[in-house]
């Protein structure tokens, strides 16, 4: 289970022929994401296989508009990696032809552009992740974005946030220490984005298969109060937060009279003091935020109340708590396990659309201990993918409580055997 | 990207907003000779005298001796960032007053203790001021929409008026499909309590302002203050703009805008390389691919008992230039007592980064201890070349172990 994209999801590339364009699309087909089109404009008809290092492990069909590659292949997630000048355009066409969510992953976009394509956005069906982010991915089932497919796991942990390079350190702490995760998203650091983590933390709470949340925020801005407030009011599900920028000079970024209309907020210590106060997790240290996660999950299974704790250096609990979950029994669901690069051994299933009302499907996903990737020695770019196709596809069962109750309980006993020695309150 | 107040002033003015009769001036003898030549002789009997620094609180700061520190006097006084001279030989104090602050330091509430060394200046007729305003015009992160805000609080400390009058500040969100309208003129003005000709004169310059902030493609326009002449007359008597620096392409000759003594030499040096570098005062010296891992890596070393020395971001592909050019950069900070290199490897490849960090080493030298952090792809291989080359590093695995090599560092 997932939010937002899973392997039904149809994926069309805008600028797929452009140098990021090509390079990407040959590692989201090699991860076994399903492109199903591409657009460049004067290229339509093209079978385009990549290039130089870069050739797809299949042809990808190109089309002039992104509304003739809709009505074609009816694809449902679109990825934009078209130059900042024109990539508020791209948007604009994307919205035009009532693409479901689109992901612009280009830096650099004009603020004028953006205030323009927020408000073309408010009156739409379309929801736009990013400009300026890493993308987003469901592990074992489809990456649309730009990070590293091998450093995810499947499982129950969701991911957001503001940062790119940030949050592979964030999910590889989680996958190193044997939590999968749900789906991350990088929601992209201008001050103008399409989903805010208000949203995707909502989108995380309704999501039967999503136990924890981890909110990856930057200074700047009021994006992470609101969340929080929401967090407080809202969410049951444990929420562990960081903030990067603690020791950022203040005054560098923000302009003179920025700090006015968000009332003062912004400074990383209002950020902790809001998330705190609405019973997130903080971790204080970058280095322990999959270890706060870990706990987070404990503590939640032990008290109703969630309380608010700062992760210590434990190097023995790490262990401990990776050793813990590589003991957890896998459960059986009857799906055939399959495993993608680097990811833990475990089975998953595939949810039937991207609707976020879709009925949830059943899980029973075995926890297994993480496999490390072994290192790819040739052609780096890319990393041996799943084979297209190989995704098993299960059908919606309809009573999947039990199946649900299964896993909640195993996140239960995985957390229930951390060490809760150096856990303080703050 | 920042500009200076008469930079500001003349793009303004190009756009039709009102404001007053003023040249730039880069030397004491412009001062006097520009006083004479294109004021006193055009019957101009007041004028004003205004440092040019990318920094506020002019009007309080205090202009102190480059050397010594001192407060510099003047006619008795102590010399300030802005000066009016409304009596006497206009010209001649003109050009003492300049000859006071060039060269010297100006430190304001903005600047911090260092202050900033005076460089330009900018000569202003004066004016009858009836009343102060307060004008802004920035993007909202919140709605995704430019805000306007006014407020009868003129030239006092905005923050101030925020925190504890906010009921003072009047807002009017701009929407982007039907544009800034002259109803939400209207509203403003009535909320300031304006008449007559007072309103009207508002009103035009409310929406020459929103319009040049749009031309301009600005993330801020700040008139602080906003004056009322004795004429009911609105003029911006002060004029701060920030660019979006998202934009600036489309603005080709913004480049001849910028004024590099006004920035920081390495942050200079950087830009021309295309690193995002930001000199910081402490010790630990760093190099991390992407902003928000560049943060958490900064928040990382303060918690192992350091102080960043630097924000540092080489970005994604980090080729063997852009490392050494990092490095000679980052060395070149005096301060630097360690350095910490964290490289998260999505898709660039850790062994690269490893073969670049030893080539740069090899052109750039090297006194303090390096603890390198590489993670992700080949990150294994990576460990082996940086172990293997018989250079003195301190290879971590984790960021906490990262974190404990630093203090080790700082230790020894």
């Amino acid at each position: 289970m997932s939010v937002l994209v899973n392997s039904n999801s149809r994926v069309l590339v805008q600028g797929i022929t452009g140098s990021e364009g090509t390079f990407h699309t040959s590692q989201m087909l090699d991860y076994g994401t399903n492109v199903v089109a591409g657009v460049t404009p004067g290229k339509a008809g093209l079978m385009y296989e990549g290039k130089g290092d870069d050739s797809f492990n299949r042809p990808v069909l190109v089309f002039n508009t992104v509304s003739d590659a809709v009505k074609a292949t009816r694809a449902n997630v679109s990825i934009i990696f078209v130059p900042a000048s024109m990539a508020a355009d791209a948007i604009l066409e994307a919205i035009a032809a009532d693409m479901p969510l689109i992901i612009c992953i280009t830096e650099g976009i004009p603020a004028r552009d953006m205030i323009a394509v927020k408000s073309a956005l408010d009156n739409s069906n379309s929801r736009l992740i990013g400009p300026n982010c890493p993308g987003i991915i469901t592990p074992g089932e489809c990456k649309i974005g730009i990070m590293p497919g091998f450093i995810h796991a499947v499982g129950h942990v969701g991911v957001v946030s503001r940062s790119g390079t940030l949050t592979y350190e964030a999910v590889k702490q989680l996958t190193d220490i044997g939590l999968g995760q749900s789906t991350c998203i990088g929601i992209g650091g201008d001050p103008i984005v399409g989903t805010q983590f208000i949203d995707a933390i909502k989108l995380f709470n309704a999501d039967p298969d999503t136990k924890a949340i981890v909110m990856i925020g930057e200074i700047g801005g009021s994006a992470e109060e609101e969340a929080a407030a929401y967090v407080k009011e809202y969410v049951t599900k444990p929420v562990v937060g960081f903030i990067a920028g603690r020791t950022a000079p203040p005054g560098r970024r923000m302009g003179h009279a920025g700090a006015i209309i968000s009332g003062g907020k912004g400074t990383a210590a209002e950020k902790v003091a809001a998330m705190r106060e609405a019973g997130i997790f903080v971790a204080d240290s970058p280095a322990n935020i999959g270890l706060t996660v870990a706990k987070a999950l404990r503590l939640t299974s032990e008290t109703p109340t969630k309380k608010v704790i700062a992760a210590k250096k434990d190097t023995a609990l790490q262990t401990e708590v990776s050793e813990t979950i590589s003991e957890i029994p896998a459960t059986t669901d009857g799906s055939a396990p399959k495993r993608g690069r680097g990811r833990p051994k475990g089975s998953f299933k595939v949810k039937p659309a991207t609707d976020e009302t879709a009925p949830k499907r059943e899980r029973g996903r075995p926890k297994g201990s993480v496999k490390k990737k072994k290192a790819v020695k040739t052609g780096h770019k890319r990393p041996p993918g799943r084979p297209k196709g190989s995704v098993k596809k299960k059908k919606v069962k309809k009573n999947n409580k039990k199946q649900l109750m299964s896993v909640a309980e195993q996140v239960t006993t995985v957390a229930s055997n951390i060490d809760m020695t150096s856990a303080s309150n703050a | 990207m920042n500009i200076h107040e008469y930079q500001a002033k003349e793009l303004l003015k190009a756009e039709g907003v009102p404001v007053l009769y003023g040249r730039p001036i880069m030397s004491p003898d412009e001062a006097g000779r520009i006083a004479y030549h294109e004021f006193v002789m055009k019957g101009i009997s007041t004028v004003v005298l205004k440092c040019q620094i990318h920094a506020g609180g002019r009007g309080k700061g205090f202009v102190v001796d480059a050397e010594s520190r001192e407060k510099v006097m003047r006619y008795g006084k102590p010399v300030r960032g802005v000066t009016v001279i409304g009596d006497g030989n206009i010209a001649d104090k003109a050009f003492n007053y300049a000859l006071s602050t060039f060269g010297n330091v100006l430190v304001t509430v903005q600047t911090g203790e260092q202050g900033k060394t005076v460089n330009r200046m900018f000569i202003e007729q004066g004016c009858d001021i009836a009343k102060e305003y307060y004008l802004s015009i920035l993007l909202d992160r919140q709605t995704g929409k430019n805000l306007i805000m006014v407020s009868t609080e003129g030239g006092m400390d905005i923050e101030a008026v925020a925190e504890h009058s906010p009921e003072k500040i009047l807002k009017q969100y701009i929407d982007p499909t039907i544009g800034f309208r002259q109803y939400q003129a209207r509203s403003l003005a009535f909320g300031l309590s304006l008449q007559g000709k007072a309103f009207k004169s508002f009103c035009s310059f409310i929406e020459k302002i929103v319009a040049a902030y749009d031309k301009l493609d600005c993330s801020l326009l700040e008139v602080n203050p906003l004056v009322l002449t004795k004429q009911d007359e609105f003029i911006a008597l002060d004029a701060k703009i920030n660019f979006d620096d998202n934009s600036l392409f489309r603005h080709p000759n913004y480049a001849q805008l910028r004024d590099l003594a006004e920035e920081d030499p390495l942050e200079v040096e950087a830009s021309k390389y295309d690193l995002n570098y930001i000199k910081l005062d402490g010790n630990v010296g760093c190099m991390v691919n992407g902003a928000g891992l560049a943060m958490a890596t900064m928040d990382i070393i303060q918690l192992a008992g350091g102080s960043p020395a630097n924000f540092l971001d080489v970005g994604g592909g980090a080729n063997v230039d852009r490392i050494a050019n990092a490095f000679r950069i980052m060395m070149s900070d005096r301060n630097v007592k360690a350095v910490l290199i964290n490289i998260f490897g999505g898709i660039v490849r850790c062994d690269r980064v490893a073969n670049g960090i030893l080539q740069a080493l090899k052109q750039v030298e090297v006194n303090a201890p390096v603890i390198v952090r590489l993670e992700g792809t080949n990150a294994a291989e990576a460990q082996e070349i940086l172990r293997n080359s018989g250079l003195k590093f301190l290879v971590a695995g984790s960021l906490e172990d990262a974190a404990a090599k630093v203090t080790e560092a700082l230790a020894g």
